[in-house]
């Protein structure tokens, strides 16, 4: 048997995972499927779990940090029609835990999936995979032909009187279908444009059906607060954010890769499993949540517990758990001009603030890159990001200019020195 | 060229996981397996799928040009999609950008002149604790990609292609 892949001693919805293990008769030597089984054969009632998944404070693991709970109690009684929707779209720059969790224990999502359904009275689901990741989408294939294969979906999942049909979807390139009413959009066949809230999608979802939609992460809790019970869960985290996060860690550390700690953990902690900053040099700056959430100082950085108020105290977002880390070599003029790069890319042009001002701020960011920044450039980038704030139907407008705000407020000499001497201020080695 | 059986047959496989009336939803399956087949969507394409799945051709338009993987112009045997976001910037893509353009003696958005390669630049594939990653053919990721794994891509590429060909 290989060994275990390491996400840190705190894991439990990563431990016991090899790379190998991912198939569902491991999934079932591991317990899985057991939380399932007990709901269908003692018939415990909807309401019973969701308030045990109320009592977990789990909350949604796609950026957002909207209770779980919550979310699941908003799905009308009754409908005939209800979906179930998982968001495996995973392109926040920065983020790949969705990815490990779905190639290494894609059962678990799928448990959680069949738990939520459940719990919903829904009769479909549907699996949103970033088409990136094709061999993933490949994975979760044949993981759902094997769940099929054992009866934990399909019709009448182990002889009770619950059927739920499962299916993976693929995307193809657009960042803005991880945000849930575009994927939607793009489930039913259609570009990947945000829709207008209200109605939210518990009301008006999928095909204009009551729908519910979860992030990898937030499902693949499901099965181990069903098993283990809400309270465990929460004394996991901390008293408002309970459970465990995958963090995510990708830049200038010694080992990129994926830690499982429990909410609050501090910073430090997370940055000594991830090896430290490469080569041993200094810590200059951190994106703790995803490239849409703002950059937070190293040294502020250092002093901060992982949960979300102690990174909101910190002037940022837990966002997806993406922890992008810059050394003391980066120039953070060029950080924040792929950045703006990258939104002026994939906004998908429905709302003019986010359209137009995503192509002003990434032209304004390559001139002061190489040199053509004009006095008065930083105010004007500020104020645009200020304007598109606020003013798009999704969050994609925000996400574009959080990260602006936050690097002219902290690094604010870089982009003075940019703009009066025509280069760069560090040593760069990107 | 009407729809191959092949395509025919795995476009019904997906129609088959939306409610009935619902095959719209199919169409991004649709594109992207008639792309594997073809290697671009001509407008003859969009058009046969739309037939397919009792879709205006307009509306097939508006999804194969608004994700990104779909090519609506030929590109080359392989594309290369080199992820040049933040996290992969700070890995190294830069120099892999720079050495793939040096190595196939292109610039982003081209197509080597034997039509072997079209290089481009990507966003975020979410594979970041490998980066720099490259995606050759939109399915096959290749992570941590130094110049001497690029060299090796290449050399195996090349070898697959002249395989096909031999084997029709």
């Amino acid at each position: 048997m290989s060994a275990f892949l390491d996400f840190g001693s705190d894991a439990v919805l990563l431990a016991g995972l090899t790379g190998d293990n991912w198939r569902l008769k491991d999934y079932v030597a591991r317990g899985g499927y057991e939380s399932l089984k007990k709901i269908l054969s003692e018939r415990i009632a909807p309401e019973q779990i969701l308030a045990e998944i109320k009592l977990s404070v789990l909350r949604g693991r796609g950026g957002a940090g909207f209770p779980t709970g919550m979310k699941w109690g908003f799905m009308p009684r009754g409908a005939p029609e209800k979906y179930v929707i998982c968001n495996a779209d995973e392109g926040e720059p920065g983020t790949f835990k969705d990815r490990d969790i779905l190639r290494f224990n894609p059962h678990a999502v799928i448990e959680g999936m069949v738990i939520a359904a459940y719990v919903m009275g829904c009769a479909r689901g549907y699996n949103y995979i970033h088409g990136e990741i094709w061999e993933v989408y490949e994975r979760c294939e044949e993981a759902v032909d094997e769940a099929r294969a054992a009866g934990f979906i399909g019709s009448r999942i182990l002889g009770s009187d619950f059927s739920f049909e499962l299916f993976n979807h693929h995307g193809f390139g657009a960042y803005i279908c991880g945000e849930e009413t575009a994927l939607l959009e793009s489930i039913e066949g259609k570009k990947g444009q945000s829709r207008y809230k209200p109605p939210f999608p518990a009301n008006v979802g999928l095909y204009g059906k009551p729908t519910t939609v979860n992030n990898v992460e937030t499902f693949a809790c499901v099965p181990l607060i069903v098993k283990n019970g809400g309270q465990w869960f929460l004394e996991l985290g901390r008293p408002n954010a309970g459970g465990t996060k995958i963090f995510s860690v990708s830049g200038d550390v010694e080992r990129p890769g994926n830690y499982e700690l429990r909410m609050g953990a501090p910073f430090a902690k997370l940055l000594e499993m991830a090896g430290g900053v490469r080569d041993g040099r200094k810590l200059k700056a951190v994106i703790p949540g995803g490239s849409s959430s703002p950059v937070v100082p190293g040294a502020v950085m250092m002093e901060t517990d992982l949960d979300y108020d102690s990174i909101a105290k910190a002037g940022s977002m837990m966002g997806s758990g993406a922890v992008i880390v810059m050394d003391e070599t980066r120039c953070m003029v060029r950080c924040l001009a792929r950045l703006s790069e990258f939104y002026h890319d994939e906004s998908c042009g429905q709302c003019t603030p986010c359209r137009e001002g995503t192509g002003w701020l990434s032209r304004m960011m390559h001139r002061i890159e190489h040199g053509e920044g004009r006095p008065g450039d930083i105010e004007a980038l500020d104020r645009i990001a200020h304007d598109i704030m606020g003013r798009t139907i999704c969050a994609m407008g925000d996400a574009a200019a959080m990260p602006v705000r936050s690097f002219i407020k902290h690094f604010r000499d870089e982009f003075e020195y940019h703009i009066e001497h025509r280069r760069c201020q560090v040593a760069d080695y990107v | 060229m009407p729809l191959s059986t092949t395509a025919s047959q795995k476009i019904d496989k997906a129609i088959a996981k939306y409610p009935a009336g619902r095959q719209q939803s199919a169409v991004m399956a649709a594109l992207t397996i008639v792309q594997e087949e073809r290697g671009w969507l001509s407008p003859e394409a969009l058009r046969e799928v739309a037939d397919y799945l009792e879709m205006s051709p307009v509306a097939v338009y508006e999804v194969a040009s608004f994700y990104s993987m779909y090519h609506l112009k030929p590109v080359g045997r392989y594309v290369l999609t080199l992820c040049t976001n933040l996290p992969c910037a700070l890995q190294g893509a830069g120099e892999a950008g720079r050495y793939l353009q040096e190595t196939l003696k292109i610039g982003w958005n081209e197509t080597t002149q034997d039509n072997m390669f079209t290089l481009l630049q990507g966003e975020c594939m979410g594979a970041c604790q490998e980066a720099p990653v490259l995606l050759a053919n939109h399915q096959r990721m290749c992570c941590k990609i130094t110049p001497p794994q690029i060299d090796t891509l290449l050399a195996q590429l090349r070898v697959e292609a002249a395989q096909e060909e031999r084997h029709g």
